[in-house]
């Protein structure tokens, strides 16, 4: 299909901007090593806290790191104009946004690759008790993430205030991603994990993000057009 | 299918409470250079962004027809080039690495050959080609970005601010390449302040005045006519 | 038509908030538990399927204006937007005063303030992005009532799994009403669904009239009749 084959073309484009600088990869890994920290030393070292509080500090790193790179990401395309271009050029205005929206699920799939060891290790908290779901949970939020998060930074790329309104317009948006996140995270690392309860915030979290995903075909194009 | 006439209908935008433009109609042509005069916030770049299908006007239309057929979406954006300010090239990548995505995106000719052939067109310096554009002055960035309009032989060409940073020759250069390329038979339409690179090669002149058409006319004119004619009607 | 609406519906408004203060406090009986701090719930749950309705309303009118552009429809969700943060202001605050008289403390995470909230912060949202967006700003806006819209079936769920609070006291499930509660509750409903439309078409018709004068503010310039 076209729009998919395109949409492979502008990804590409992206993540190989991204291998050759690493500007993203490097600020936003450091970022989500910083604020892994912060948490880290403002709560007590008492296991069954820390334990609570983890899946929240992973998902509030993630939320933050992945907005920051979002914005960074599109920054990109202000520079020359391209994001003109790329919506001027004869391709689904689709494949742009799902180009996009790849490229940026790759990304905070990376931050959250960075924050979960980090994290594990700073806090002694097992975040690798059940490695293969909590990898489904991040790369769900991620998508989910990425989903949303290209319609509106694509859709702010003019406007001034954009570095305060991404995350204003996104967070409210993004509130059932974190707290599925954060439930499912937690269901996977309790003392007597509950795989039940993890596996319904996944089938959450992936219903989620197909419904965004869905609605971010139907109107990209007339929130990105002027 | 290469367009042949573009049709401006009563063209309005309004970004919130103000308005960018106020029912302006034009008829643009093949193989005519259309000179888009006016002051800052005349309306001219809200006018090209609308022809160039970037915007979407609150009321009127563009209708574009090629051999008396209309062509629509995606076949429309296929016939556009532009060259604008910006570069519309990304710094990260080389020029060849460039044009070789507009070629993908355009599905043209992206070979070697192909790209070789149109960088040799614009003049860009044969050592550049494979170092990443960022490190390009702005005379070979704005190489880059004819040979990126020029790849993909679009029919409508629309400029905005074209001479921008380029010196005299520079810009007596680009003025000789646009006029080769209305001969061809495309369709041209440059918005710039520069009257002295478009003098002697319009064949169609429109001024914009806070948003709407105050003066039109079909032929060329001399640099002191272009003068004259923009002081009487863009203030 | 619209001109004389809105005197109508404002004053079916008044008598029926008069109606319905009356029946509150002389006709609706003391419920078990909470007794007189009940009756409360007459004003804060009609405004909380306000605050939902009004959400909807802004996110399907929202869906329209990105895709057809028309002026009115932006308008339309533009003041559903602004009613729905005054409607969940009051929603929040009067939830706030049972929470105290119920389980004294003044805010909990019970389901229906955690959703009212979220929504609530969603709008507020949209206020902002309307405000200091620019020029993109009803595009924007509009995108996030959308998209905002789209969640509430999600954040009824999440809220609903996560719920902590039991309902004690808190006047249960409206449908569970009978005899003269339940009148004076529909009662209730009715009159802020009546002063709801009142605001919203006062609120509509002042975009409206905005952009009528703005419109005409241009053909003066244009006819060079203005300067």
């Amino acid at each position: 299909m076209s729009v998919l084959r395109q949409a492979a073309r502008v990804a590409w484009k992206d993540l190989r901007i991204e291998l050759r600088s690493r500007e993203i990869v490097y600020t936003m890994a450091f970022f989500a090593g910083l604020i892994a920290v912060i948490y880290s030393m403002s709560f007590p070292a008492k296991p069954d806290l820390v334990r609570a509080a983890v899946p929240g500090m992973l998902w509030v790193a993630i939320a933050f790191a992945g907005t920051i790179g979002l914005g960074r990401a599109f920054d990109r395309e202000r520079e020359n104009d391209t994001m003109r271009a790329l919506l001027l050029a004869p391709i689904p205005r689709l494949s742009v946004f799902l180009g996009k929206a790849i490229s940026i699920a790759v990304l905070v799939t990376a931050v959250a690759a960075v924050c979960t060891p980090l994290l594990a290790l700073f806090l002694d908290a097992p975040l690798f008790a059940d490695p293969l779901p909590l990898a489904l949970v991040l790369v769900l939020g991620a998508i989910g993430i990425a989903n949303v998060g290209s319609v509106f930074a694509a859709t702010l790329l003019k406007v001034r205030s954009r570095d305060v309104l991404l995350p204003v317009i996104l967070y409210p948006i993004l509130i059932p991603l974190f707290v599925a996140g954060t439930h499912a995270t937690e269901a996977l690392i309790a003392v007597v994990p509950d795989p039940d309860k993890a596996w319904y915030w996944i089938g959450f979290l992936g219903i989620y993000d197909a419904a965004g995903v869905v609605m971010s075909l139907w109107i990209f194009e007339s929130l990105v057009i002027e | 299918m290469a367009l042949d006439q573009v049709q401006v209908k009563k063209l309005t935008k309004r970004y919130g409470t103000e308005r960018a433009l106020g029912g302006v109609s034009l008829e643009l042509t093949a193989g005519k250079l259309t000179a888009l005069l006016g002051h800052n916030g005349a309306g001219k770049t809200t006018l090209l962004g609308i022809v160039s299908t970037l915007v979407r006007p609150t009321d009127g239309a563009v209708t574009y027809r090629a051999k008396g057929a209309e062509v629509l979406g995606e076949d429309v954006r296929r016939e556009i080039g532009m060259l604008a300010h910006a570069s519309l090239c990304y710094g990260e990548l080389t020029a060849h690495e460039n044009l070789e995505l507009v070629a993908g995106l355009y599905s043209v000719d992206g070979d070697r050959a192909a790209l070789t052939a149109v960088l040799d067109r614009v003049g860009l310096d044969a050592k550049a080609r494979d170092r990443v554009a960022r490190t390009y002055s702005r005379g070979m960035l704005q190489r880059l970005a004819l040979a990126r309009a020029l790849l993909t032989r679009p029919s409508l060409l629309l400029l905005d601010e074209p001479f921008t940073g380029l010196d005299r020759d520079g810009a007596l250069a680009l003025g000789e390449q646009l006029g080769a390329l209305r001969d061809a038979g495309a369709i041209v339409v440059i918005v710039t302040h520069d009257l002295e690179a478009i003098a002697g090669k319009t064949d169609h002149v429109a001024i914009l005045r806070r948003g709407q058409l105050v003066f039109e006319d079909r032929g060329a004119y001399t640099y002191d006519s272009l003068k004259d004619l923009y002081h009487q009607h863009a203030n | 038509m619209s001109n004389k609406a809105i005197p109508v519906l404002a004053t079916l408004s008044a008598i029926g908030l008069v109606v319905t203060l009356w029946l509150v406090f002389t006709y609706a009986p003391f419920e078990p538990v909470l007794l007189f701090n009940q009756k409360i719930f007459y004003w804060h749950v009609p405004h909380a399927f306000m605050l939902f309705l009004a959400t909807t309303i802004c996110g399907v009118s929202s869906l329209v204006f990105l895709k057809k552009r028309t002026p009115k429809w932006d308008d339309l969700a533009l003041a559903t937007a602004e009613i729905a943060v005054v409607f969940g202001a009051a929603v929040l605050i009067t939830g706030s005063i049972w929470a105290k008289a119920a389980w004294d403390i003044w805010w909990s995470w019970e389901k229906r303030l955690t959703m009212s909230l979220l929504l609530w912060l969603a709008l507020v949202g949209y206020v902002l992005v309307r405000r200091f967006a620019g020029a993109s700003a009803d595009r924007l806006a509009a995108g996030l009532a959308v998209f905002g819209t789209l969640g509430i079936p999600f954040i009824y769920t999440m809220v609903d799994k996560s719920d902590r609070h039991p309902q004690a006291g808190s006047g249960g499930n409206v449908m569970t009403l009978t005899g003269p509660m339940k009148l004076v509750f529909w009662m209730s409903v009715l009159t802020f669904f009546l002063w709801f439309l009142t605001l919203v078409m006062m609120r509509v018709q002042s975009a409206a009239g905005e952009r009528e004068l703005r419109e005409l503010r241009e053909k003066g310039l244009d006819a060079g009749v203005l300067s």
